[in-house]
């Protein structure tokens, strides 16, 4: 190969480098080591962290996930192929991608869907662009705080560099929710949309229909932030109040991925025929060959930034195809009624849980509407010693509100979805109890130090 | 046949969801949906089966060569995959405690200290999600930094015309305008532009290196100074690091902040379009910026590190740390490999390019920059044959794609009219190079023998060439029952 090319050594080939750049020898990696050292190496690091009795939410849920679904996504035809650039050679990706677009845009009762974004909250910041894009005059938003914390922060650090601003609305202190009466406050404000989180951070249904009207009159975008398997029990946000919701934004975790530390996750995004020339990411059409035949291809390329450039909708290039292919996998496999049975178990097992905890002394369920598959509950006792001490008898407790939402007191955030049973709600309370009323008797200090006991 | 087109009413898998179906207690009939979402009602066989043969429809590292210039498709090591995919690491919640991810975060932090290495930076932030968010981080930071000196004036991005298209979007998601810079017939920036180009409004320079153009940037320390010198900072998109991996770092090239796709260079897989990674690295200048969560060390600990112990971060960009599970990949790989394989990888990816290279120029190829050395990919023209047989480069891909191979990246960079960019990767052997090359040289003289046929390309995949432009006209976005 050398000879072929016309040089002596490798080292030739890199002549072309400043002298003074070609000593950047590695010094912090260490020496490669065989498969089998490093497979012993990750299963000592899996050890390490053990498996939990799980019952935090917060944005990425524990749900079965059919053996097949991963089966199938990590064949090398799906696993290593790239973009589908050369559509006749990825007919594969490309019509799943299709399939899955259909799945999305029915399931969220909006005319089209892309072929998905990074994540929930990125996703949700594009969803703020997009609307700013295609409302022309307005670039404030309103958010609710029932919107979950960290996707607020996302969209804001994600949108203030092109002076977007986000205005938070307070939420209803007896119903954990956006008060309609009180977007009145906003009226004559100028903004290019409101968005609307159902089921909110706090599992909280909120007045969708309400909602959406309210933003409709006062000309602003409605875009709904949702629970893809809560849209299985819940209305889907096309057809929130009178003209549904224009553009649906959310995580799709739920829908067959593992919680794998937070990611690889995907955001799906939704939207009306009107808008999709606005939407960023792939997007998927059917087309036809040039014998007539059906196929698939990437289409409005124009809008991406491979072609536009500076004018494009996004800087956005790949989508989370291999997790968008395990979500087409787990919702054809399920099917609609075996997406409802895990909505409606989810939501059985939470209702199920908050009656249980809150039948011990010092627990308390904070707001009075009703819930998807997540509840906040007080503590008579400061959450993070609580979760401590639930932690060392094997059990993530939930997801401590007080930093995002001190004025809540001591409060925790709990889902349990259709993996948890009737033992491991009765495991939860019997530990909870014993740590709340313990809690009650003894010194501050006692739990802490002492959380087996 | 769409999976829609196996369903039937009524039919399911019912042992992959709960058996009973729970009652809805409290859920007020004005929140319940009204009509069953359109999923399809079929056997777990049916599902395995239509899915199965969608996938044979793909071509993929795993079964053709695919030598996508600027893409990096290597062959991703299944054991990267096994070892990320261990129970205890996917099913750990992303808000559980760090004393219950002590494993994975060691494997996070450990990571991070490589990255470190590789990019010749101070610290390193995993979190970005894909490489244009990394792209977003970096140039966000570059504004933070001049912001946190009050320097308000800074208003402009220099992107080099051969630049990514993710450079210019990304420098307008950040608020900035763009200036682009001309390239010089050998492929280096325009010295004498970029001068005339920099001043006091001037916030930084994105530079890929080696370029687009499948060169290196030999002036890219006066680059450096010049936009030094001019207050701005220099940026690196790391697209194209595989090609100087353990050879060259960006930090001595005098570059602030840098991008790495680690499903390009690290050799997570590309999954039919993501998930990708793209951390981002940066020197002591711009650090305090770095998005978070960071993994940080105390004594024996790991631990995140937020907002509250860097104030100055550009914030989150996702709900949770990162893409998690790509990041582990990477990090096997990066065991797998060790310090001498890294050094490998730069020195048989870009062998493997010049020998490409060089044996196309001899069977009459037209390279694009014909006085220099490729890197790890090189750029072609067809200019010529267009003008002579009217094949364009798009038809020489589609009939690539009837002798078995992926084509390389076309018409990229735009500033080469009718071009393949060719990235052949360090994991291909010889004999497949050699297959390769035979098969562009039946083509040039199919080319010349039977121009028609090449133009009428593909002839052997499930469809013909697709027509894209009743795609965009005629949008059919999602299928729709009938009848």
């Amino acid at each position: 190969m050398l000879a072929s090319i016309g040089v002596k050594s490798i080292n030739d080939l890199f002549d072309e480098i400043p002298e003074n750049l070609r000593a950047g020898k590695l010094t912090q990696v260490p020496e490669g080591q065989s498969e089998m050292e490093v497979g012993r190496l990750m299963q000592a690091r899996a050890n390490q962290d053990g498996t939990y009795l799980n019952f935090i939410g917060a944005g990425a849920y524990e749900h079965h996930i059919p053996a097949a679904v991963w089966e199938i996504v990590t064949r090398g035809e799906f696993y290593s192929a790239y973009t589908p650039y050369q559509a006749e050679a990825s007919q594969g990706t490309l019509q799943l991608l299709y399939e899955y677009q259909t799945m999305m845009a029915s399931l969220t009762g909006m005319d089209v869907s892309n072929a998905s974004l990074y994540d929930g909250a990125s996703g949700l910041a594009e969803s703020v662009l997009m609307a700013v894009r295609a409302h022309k005059q307005a670039r404030k938003i309103l958010m609710p705080s029932t919107v979950h914390p960290i996707y607020r922060r996302v969209v804001q650090a994600i949108v203030k560099n092109q002076n977007i601003e986000l205005v938070e609305i307070p939420h209803g202190n007896e119903g954990g929710h956006t008060i309609p009466e009180s977007l009145k406050n906003y009226e004559g404000g100028e903004f290019a949309a409101l968005v609307i989180p159902q089921p909110n951070f706090f599992g909280v249904l909120e007045e969708v229909d309400a909602l959406t009207d309210w933003a409709h009159a006062h000309n602003m975008f409605a875009i709904g932030l949702v629970n893809p398997t809560a849209l299985a029990l819940l209305t889907p946000p096309g057809n929130w109040g009178e003209k549904g919701a224009d553009i649906t934004v959310g995580e799709g975790q739920p829908l067959g991925a593992p919680l794998s530390s937070g990611g690889p996750y995907y955001g799906f995004l939704c939207c009306k025929q009107a808008l999709v020339r606005q939407m960023p990411g792939r997007i998927i059409g059917r087309t036809v060959d040039k014998n007539g035949k059906s196929g698939f291809a990437l289409t409005l390329q124009a809008r991406e930034q491979h072609i536009r450039r500076s004018k494009a909708t996004s800087n956005i290039c790949t989508n989370q195809g291999l997790v968008v292919a395990a979500s087409t996998i787990y919702m054809a496999l399920l099917g609609p009624e075996g997406l409802e049975r895990v909505a409606r178990a989810s939501h059985a097992n939470t209702l199920a849980l908050v009656e249980r905890l809150t039948a011990i002394k010092g627990v308390t369920r904070v707001f009075n509407r009703p819930v998807f598959h997540e509840a906040v509950l007080r503590l008579d006792a400061p959450v993070a010693d609580a979760l401590r001490a639930l932690e060392a008898q094997g059990i993530l407790g939930g997801y401590d509100l007080s930093e995002h939402y001190p004025h809540l007191g001591q409060a925790l955030l709990i889902c349990a979805t259709e993996t948890r049973t009737r033992e491991d709600i009765e495991q939860y309370a019997f530990h909870l109890e014993r740590i709340v009323s313990k809690r009650r008797l003894d010194p501050p200090c006692a739990v802490k130090a002492n959380p087996n006991v | 046949m769409l999976i829609f087109e196996h369903s039937q009413t009524g039919r399911g898998n019912p042992s992959q969801a709960p058996l009973s179906k729970a009652e809805v207690k409290d859920i007020p009939e004005k929140f319940r949906r009204k009509q069953k979402p359109l999923l399809p009602e079929i056997s777990e066989m049916q599902a395995v089966r239509h899915y199965t043969r969608l996938s044979q429809k793909n071509f993929s590292i795993d079964t053709h060569f695919y030598p996508l210039g600027s893409c990096t498709m290597k062959y991703n090591p299944r054991a990267c995959n096994k070892l990320a995919m261990l129970p205890n690491l996917l099913g750990r919640h992303p808000y559980a405690p760090e004393s219950t991810g002590q494993g994975f975060l060691a494997c996070m932090y450990e990571l991070q200290e490589m990255l470190k290495d590789v990019t010749g930076m101070k610290a390193v932030s995993l979190t970005p999600l894909a490489g244009a968010q990394g792209e977003f981080a970096g140039v966000a930071m570059i504004r933070a930094y001049h912001e946190s000196r009050g320097d308000q004036g800074r208003t402009e991005i220099l992107v080099p015309d051969a630049a990514h298209g993710t450079n210019p979007a990304t420098a307008v998601m950040c608020g900035y305008t763009v200036r682009e810079i001309p390239t010089d017939a050998n492929g280096d920036v325009d010295i004498e532009s970029l001068k005339a180009a920099v001043g006091p409004q001037t916030a930084g320079l994105m530079l890929t290196n080696p370029s687009t153009l499948g060169v290196f940037e030999r002036k890219i320390h006066e680059i450096s100074k010049i936009v030094h010198e001019a207050g701005g900072l220099l940026y690196y998109d790391g697209a194209n690091l595989n090609a100087i991996l353990g050879r060259v770092k960006p930090g001595d090239m005098g570059f602030d902040v840098i991008h790495m796709n680690l499903h390009k260079t690290f050799s997570t897989p590309h999954g039919g379009g993501g998930p990708g990674a793209g951390p981002v690295a940066a020197n002591s200048r711009l650090e305090p910026f770095l998005p978070v969560p960071i993994v940080g060390q105390v004594q024996d600990k790991y631990l995140w590190e937020t907002e509250k112990t860097r104030p100055q971060s550009i914030g989150r960009l996702s709900a949770n740390m990162g893409n998690a599970g790509v990041l582990l990949r990477a990090y096997v790989y990066a065991r797998l490999l060790g310090r001498e394989g890294m050094h490998r990888v730069a020195e048989f990816s870009t062998l493997n390019a010049n020998y490409i290279m060089a044996e196309l120029a001899r069977r009459g190829f037209i390279l694009a920059f014909p006085k220099r050395r490729a890197t790890h990919e090189f750029v072609l023209t067809f200019k010529q044959l267009k003008e002579e047989t009217g094949v364009s480069a798009m038809d020489v891909a589609k009939r690539l794609l009837d002798k078995g191979f992926h084509a390389p990246t076309t018409y990229f960079p735009l500033l080469v009219p009718e071009c393949f960019l060719i990235e052949p990767t360090e994991t291909e052997a010889k004999e497949e190079l050699d297959r390769f090359i035979a098969a562009m040289d039946e083509i040039l003289k199919e080319a010349h023998s039977s121009a028609e046929m090449v133009k009428g390309a593909p002839h052997t995949l499930p469809v013909k060439r697709l027509d894209d432009v009743r795609a965009a006209r005629e949008l059919d976005l999602a299928w729709k029952r009938t009848g």
